[in-house]
């Protein structure tokens, strides 16, 4: 037993220093050159101050905005530290509502959610992600066709004509690359920066 | 089901082989040279490693010692994880200033990295310092990894050789795998997830004020350098709660189509490396072939029921033709995230790019069952391998019954004693997941840690011992796992699924790897052709299906009966 206790004490002190430390740091230092923007986490500035990460999603309620999936992650309640509270795009504890199909709770959530937007956006079949939880509860994206549904509602709130809305979701639709790789979708903090842009003009 | 959805499953499927082929003969090659004499780069680089830790690179060890060697590893990594997790607070790179783990949490989460299971009863960026991701858990995404590795090659060596007491060096196969194979993938891959906007960073969180003028709390970190490991090494423990999920860990198609490659390119290359290093490279492709049938299938039934949606949704007003996006991410869609969920389960990596727990009951019953099958398909790195030959060598014990012969498997004659180690390996599995499952489903302090009811809740505890006993790590997330109880039995589980299956199968080696190899006669029963491997696909999915069947009756099958009828719980 002995002969097998200094190569495991040495070599896992060796290989943690490679793996553990030598390996991440050299990996920050390279991409903190080469790709500075990413590596820290593709931020999004308006007139100098951090608005959010083109990567996250964030909580829009607003009529004036285009609204993201509903998401399902919580924060500690600040009055009371062994609970929790609701705290949809909190970015510091990423989760999703990890509810069963066949879950009561889901059911119930999905319809209510369905009667507010049938009240906010209009009638007609709804579209599968505009009513689901995302995994993390941060989906920065959301379908062309929820984005597209949300644009007559969006532009009322506005006051813009419905076709400038409409034409501002098209240009933001994001194409699969080549065609193959990946899913038709709308940046929704993006869009709504647009959007500011566009009623300030 | 849409043909550009098939076509992006088949890509990476094509992509994943075309890499494993020649990181399979580069595997072969390094770990076949001759370990004396020669003054190679590798040779050079290692030698100063050896002198310090006073091993002896020509030495070869036996079962007992190779196996040994590793538990001891094991044992000190272990005790090394413990400590750091329960001091972390003390520590430095910890810009959050998270607490101490609890000793229960403390101790899961070491026995699951050790294991290379990676289940996490933690939330990532809520418990553990920079620190602790990186000198803590990292390091173990490396060196579990590498053992399982080791533990294939020696194995391996068992079938290679002919009359012989020893089975390879284990420090010499782990120190190479770390420093040659697993290092230099890391880094080309950690500064592929970079450039695709995966953060890499030491600072802590970064707090943001919204379009809407809410305060948004950004949480980073060296997220590129864990999540390269994490995939390559089939490790799976992300460095947030929401895993491969979360927009930083997997921000787009393309990372998440090169995550999905990542996982499958070490495990797909070993068997090849088996092929060569046991001079049949035909065998090498047979055992791929049966596990890409299986793995091929359940991506498709992952596809398929995801993709047809939720009729309970459906009926709410919901168009089905974005299938079920309850607990996925739109920037993945259904078939990308089917080829998640089978891959990760047949591989036993464990990441995940959607929540397990929101699938359809039949794109859940798949990852479940996949598991179930000891994660063979094509397994996780090493332990695919390892887990496949005794499939192997059970289908040729169920062939010699059939005919009347002695089975053989490579020349190697299967006799009593190997089918007796084989078999206490394979019934640890179902010992340890309906054993801790039937107890828990009757506890009432375990019950409470569900949070869904009816058969959604059983599957909820099958998927947690399932995951924990076959170093999966995935989970039915809504289980509330971070508690004593849950802590201390799927921490056993993983250590008795790991180290209670692969001490048997070493064993076996030992006694292999003394037999004279044959030379095929007239009489052999060939096992690199089409029958082979339909037996053993064969004795696979049997296998599993007694084993796991009556259980899964009441989980997630009889919850597909019950949405169709449109039953709620």
């Amino acid at each position: 037993m002995l002969q097998h206790i200094r190569p495991a004490l040495v070599l896992l002190f060796v290989l943690t220093a490679l793996t553990g430390v030598a390996y991440p740091l050299a990996v920050t230092g390279v991409a903190q050159m080469a790709f500075p923007e990413q590596a820290n986490g593709s931020l999004v500035k308006r007139d100098g101050a951090v608005i959010g990460s083109a990567l996250i999603g964030q909580n829009f309620t607003s009529p004036r905005y285009f609204h993201g999936r509903p998401s399902a992650t919580s924060a500690t309640d600040p009055n009371d530290a062994t609970r929790t509270v609701d705290a949809p795009y909190n970015a510091a504890n990423s989760s999703g509502a990890n509810l069963g199909p066949t879950s009561q709770k889901l059911i119930d959530r999905v319809k209510n959610a369905a009667e507010a937007w049938r009240a906010a956006v209009g009638a007609g079949q709804i579209p599968g992600d505009a009513l689901t939880t995302s995994a993390s509860g941060l989906d920065p994206h959301i379908s062309p066709e929820s984005a597209l549904a949300q644009s007559a509602s969006v532009a009322r709130a506005r006051g813009l004509p419905g076709g400038r809305v409409r034409a501002l979701v098209a240009e933001h639709i994001e194409r699969p690359l080549l065609g193959l790789i990946g899913e038709p979708r709308v940046n929704v903090l993006g869009l709504n920066l647009a959007l500011d842009r566009l009623g300030s003009t | 089901m849409t043909f550009i959805g098939l076509a992006q499953i088949a890509l990476v499927f094509v992509l994943a082989l075309a890499a494993a082929v020649p990181l399979g003969r580069y595997m072969a090659a390094l770990f076949s040279s001759d370990a004396a004499g020669d003054a190679s780069l590798v040779r050079r680089i290692e030698g100063g490693l050896y002198r310090l830790a006073g091993v002896d690179p020509a030495r070869e060890q036996g079962w007992l010692a190779y196996t040994l060697s590793m538990l001891v590893f094991s044992g000190f990594g272990f005790a090394s994880l413990y400590v750091i997790l329960r001091v972390q607070a003390l520590l430095p790179w910890n810009p959050q200033g998270f607490d101490n783990l609890s000793p229960d949490l403390a101790f899961n989460t070491a026995i699951s990295f050790l294991t290379n299971t990676n289940w996490q009863a933690y939330s990532g960026e809520t418990t553990m310092s920079h620190f602790s991701q990186m000198v803590g858990l990292a390091v173990h995404n490396f060196l579990s990894a590498a053992t399982g590795i080791a533990l294939a090659l020696a194995i391996t060596r068992a079938f290679a050789r002919s009359n012989v007491a020893t089975l390879g060096n284990f420090w010499v196969d782990m120190v190479r795998t770390t420093l040659f194979l697993l290092l230099p993938l890391s880094f080309a891959l950690a500064f592929a997830f970079v450039a695709l906007g995966v953060p890499q960073t030491m600072v802590g969180f970064v707090d943001a004020a919204t379009l809407e003028g809410a305060k948004q709390t950004l949480a980073l970190g060296p997220m590129a350098s864990q999540e390269a490991i994490k995939q390559l090494g089939t490790n799976g423990g992300g460095f947030f709660n929401a895993n491969s999920t979360h927009p930083f860990e997997n921000p787009g198609a393309l990372s998440n189509a090169l995550q999905i490659w990542a996982m499958l390119v070490v495990s797909t290359a070993l068997p090849i490396a088996f092929g060569r290093m046991v001079g049949l490279p035909r065998q090498g492709y047979a055992l791929l072939a049966a596990m890409g049938v299986l793995l091929i299938a359940a991506v498709l039934v992952v596809y398929g029921a995801e993709a047809s949606g939720n009729p309970l949704l459906t009926q709410l007003g919901l168009d089905p033709s974005q299938g079920n996006m309850e607990g996925k991410e739109v920037r993945f869609g259904q078939a990308m995230s089917a080829m998640f969920v089978a891959v990760t389960t047949g591989l036993s990596c464990g990441a995940v790019n959607a929540m397990h727990d929101a699938l359809t009951p039949l794109g859940g019953f798949v990852p479940m069952f996949l598991i179930q099958l000891g994660e063979v398909l094509p397994g996780g790195v090493g332990s695919g391998l390892y887990g496949m030959i005794v499939f192997a060598i059970l289908a040729v014990f169920v062939a010699g019954l059939m005919v009347g012969r002695t089975p053989e498997f490579m020349g190697k004659k299967i006799e009593a004693r190997e089918m007796k180690l084989v078999m206490l390996a394979v019934l640890i599995l179902p010992l340890v997941i309906l054993g801790f499952s039937a107890v828990s489903a009757m506890l009432p302090a375990a019950l409470a840690s569900l949070a869904n009811a009816g058969p959604h809740g059983l599957s909820e505890l099958l998927y947690a011992y399932s995951s924990a006993a076959g170093n999966n790590g995935s989970a039915f997330a809504s289980l509330n796992a971070n508690t004593p109880w849950f802590n201390v039995t799927t921490g056993i589980s993983m250590a008795l699924g790991r180290f209670g299956y692969v001490v048997p199968v070493m064993a076996m080696a030992g006694s292999l790897a003394g037999k004279t190899r044959a030379p095929a006669s007239a009489g052999t029963f060939p096992t690199d052709g089409p029958l082979f491997i339909g037996l053993l696909v064969g004795v696979i999915l049997i296998l599993g299906g007694l084993q796991f069947f009556p259980a899964l009756a009441l989980g997630p099958i009889v919850e597909h009966v019950l949405m169709l009828a449109g039953k709620t719980f």
